[in-house]
């Protein structure tokens, strides 16, 4: 794979040829979608309207991203999914790795039993509608508690977490450990935690993920407004289309330019929600990557 | 401290399997990995309380639920919501678009993943290969609300970019989301769009892992890259591809529900509407919320889905590609 193209055979030249327009093409189809919403973001609503938004903004300016600040919703929003999501990962990652560590020791006897009642759960759940009558009888509909209990774990991670854990810490280890009289909760918190690193900041991120990209939860288990996450604000706004375009300016007169400013106010939101996780992202990509790969083994 | 000591301290080499009945050391084994268990206690509480009290409570399929009775006290009714729904003019047609759905869902987004990993493994580790991972991959962390607010804006009928370029060409612009034909196609297009780097970092794992030698026996014997693309890297990731396309198929109805939620729309819907959303629509959103019904159409659905999981997994067993458990 590493020869140099001037060197190959004329069907490999092809083949390399072919490969490298294929792929681009793939680049450009599944880039493109990505830049015309920032372009479009940062363009006249005029110029959005009309559709004359091609590659790059034209006529810039930040109207959008004005109309964005001047919308409460988003402000609360944007501030209930951060708390959400500090506090759900915080405490998917604490369920996770307690659930993952005893079922990475050879020697926890009923261990299959667990396996087993965790792995089940994947398969049949109960539903919608019981779960739903779950929460609401234990008291936690429209509470931040309904955002965070309910999906404490992920049956997935906590395999992902256990084979890691498996793999990086040797029997060997535990054992000098205990010959020095460790016990597992200091084993857990002196040796396990401090080498796993990579497995923590993987789930974290999945969960983070995951938490802040949720609307579902908060569709049917919260009722007032300004508990919603950011997510439930946008459904609102980018999918029922339901903006209270009041908010712009009070003049009548300007229903037009009102108009203009809710389509405008769309991809400007699209960009902003979408920009705390695409931060973020290069510099754990190498630990997604890695995840996929752990999670990817059998054990 | 130090009767904790005592428990952990393992014994001596020669002892360390005591030649004790079962019984005797199950119970020391119990006792000497006591701390697990309470490390275990509050995951094993969730599952209890969030997974395993619904499935119980999800009884109320067979009875006629009545809030102010609650579970316990409303009537046994037997099978009735399910003939209910089996017989339903609805029954066909969600069933069907669920299924639909599914499969041809499962069908065109399996091949390009592999195709994507296969074309990269054959690129030079440049920054345009590492570009074209980064940029692939991104789209699977936007969120499905994100998601669906730009398919609608770049397909509306009027400022959408998909539409000024048919009208370019002379055409009268397409309200796709509106069309029931097109449901299944923009779901599954826009599904390649955001998932396919992510599941192709997989593949690229498997392919990373072919014996090098493989490659360069190929090369003496001649073979062109694309003869080593179909003979050595393609068997090569054949085993995980077989599993994965298995772990799908068990979910086959299982279709992104959140998803398909977002994308319907009143015109849409006769294609549209699947199990899962419709659960949600007689169970939750609806003015005279149906508990008992919905709660029977969805167990209707878990149950097939496990026969599916399991009769899957028997065949995988067989084809000796390993079992998934």
């Amino acid at each position: 794979m590493e020869t140099a193209f001037k060197n190959e055979s004329l069907p490999d030249r092809i083949f390399t040829v072919v490969n490298y327009v294929l792929i681009t093409i793939l680049f450009l189809l599944i880039l493109y979608p990505l830049i015309y919403v920032v372009s479009s973001s940062f363009s006249s609503s005029q110029a959005v309207v009309s559709g004359e938004v091609l590659l790059w903004p034209v006529n810039p300016t930040l109207e959008g991203y004005r109309a964005v600040f001047q919308y409460k919703l988003v402000w609360s929003g944007f501030v209930n999914s951060v708390i959400y999501t500090a506090l759900g990962t915080l405490v998917n990652v604490f369920m996770t790795v307690l659930a993952a560590y005893p079922l990475s020791r050879k020697d926890f006897f009923g261990k299959n039993v667990f396996m087993v009642l965790f792995m089940f759960t994947t398969m049949f759940t109960g539903g919608l509608i019981p779960t739903y009558l779950l929460v609401k009888d234990l008291g936690m509909l429209n509470s931040i508690w309904a955002m965070i209990l309910p999906g404490a774990l992920t049956v997935w991670n906590v395999i992902i977490t256990r084979t890691y854990f498996q793999m990086t810490i040797p029997d060997e280890l535990l054992e000098a450990a205990q010959l020095d009289g460790c016990d597992d909760f200091r084993f857990v918190w002196k040796m396990v935690l401090p080498v796993s690193g990579p497995i923590i900041a993987v789930i974290a991120l999945y969960y983070g993920a995951a938490n802040w990209n949720s609307y579902f939860n908060a569709l049917i288990y919260l009722k007032d407004q300004d508990m919603y996450p950011l997510q439930l604000v946008l459904k609102d706004i980018l999918i029922s289309n339901d903006v209270d375009t009041t908010v712009f300016s009070g003049d009548p007169a300007d229903a037009a330019r009102r108009e203009a400013l809710r389509v405008l106010l769309k991809y400007s939101l699209i960009v902003v929600t979408t920009v705390p996780l695409l931060i973020v992202y290069p510099f754990v990509q190498k630990y997604f990557v890695k995840g996929v790969m752990i999670g990817s083994l059998k054990g | 401290m130090g009767m904790l000591q005592e428990q952990v301290t393992p014994l001596p080499a020669g002892e360390r399997e005591p030649a004790v009945a079962g019984k005797k050391r199950a119970l020391f084994r119990l006792r000497r990995s006591w701390q697990l268990y309470v490390l275990m206690a509050l995951p094993f509480l969730y599952l209890i309380i969030f997974k395993y009290i619904p499935m119980y409570g999800a009884q109320i399929a067979f009875r006629d639920y009545i809030v102010t009775k609650g579970i316990w006290g409303s009537n046994w009714v037997g099978l009735k919501h399910f003939e209910r729904f089996v017989h339903s003019y609805d029954f066909w047609r969600i069933t069907k678009n669920t299924l639909l759905l599914s499969l041809y869902n499962l069908v065109a987004s399996f091949p390009f993943p592999i195709l994507l990993a296969l074309g990269l493994n054959y690129m030079r580790n440049g920054i345009f290969k590492k570009s074209v991972q980064m940029v692939t991959y991104a789209p699977h962390f936007i969120s499905v609300v994100v998601m669906i607010g730009i398919v609608k804006e770049l397909l509306d009928p009027r400022s959408g970019i998909v539409n000024q370029v048919i009208s370019w060409f002379g055409f009268a612009p397409i309200d796709f989301l509106s069309k029931p034909g097109l449901f299944k196609t923009i779901y599954v297009t826009t599904d390649i769009w955001q998932h396919i780097g992510f599941n192709c970092i997989i593949f690229i794992a498997a392919l990373s892992s072919i014996d090098p030698a493989q490659h360069e026996a190929a090369v003496m014997d001649g073979a062109s890259k694309l003869q080593r693309m179909f003979h050595v890297d393609l068997p090569g990731i054949m085993p995980i591809a077989v599993i994965l396309l298995i772990l799908n198929t068990g979910h086959v109805l299982d279709v992104g529900f959140e998803k398909v939620l977002l994308l319907q729309n009143p015109l849409n819907l006769k294609t549209g509407e699947i199990i899962d959303t419709y659960v949600y629509k007689v169970g939750l959103a609806s003015q005279v919320a149906n508990y008992s019904y919905s709660t029977a159409i969805n167990l209707f659905k878990s149950v097939i889905n496990l026969i599916l999981l399991i009769s899957v997994n028997k065949i995988a067993q067989r084809t000796q590609h390993g079992s998934l458990w």
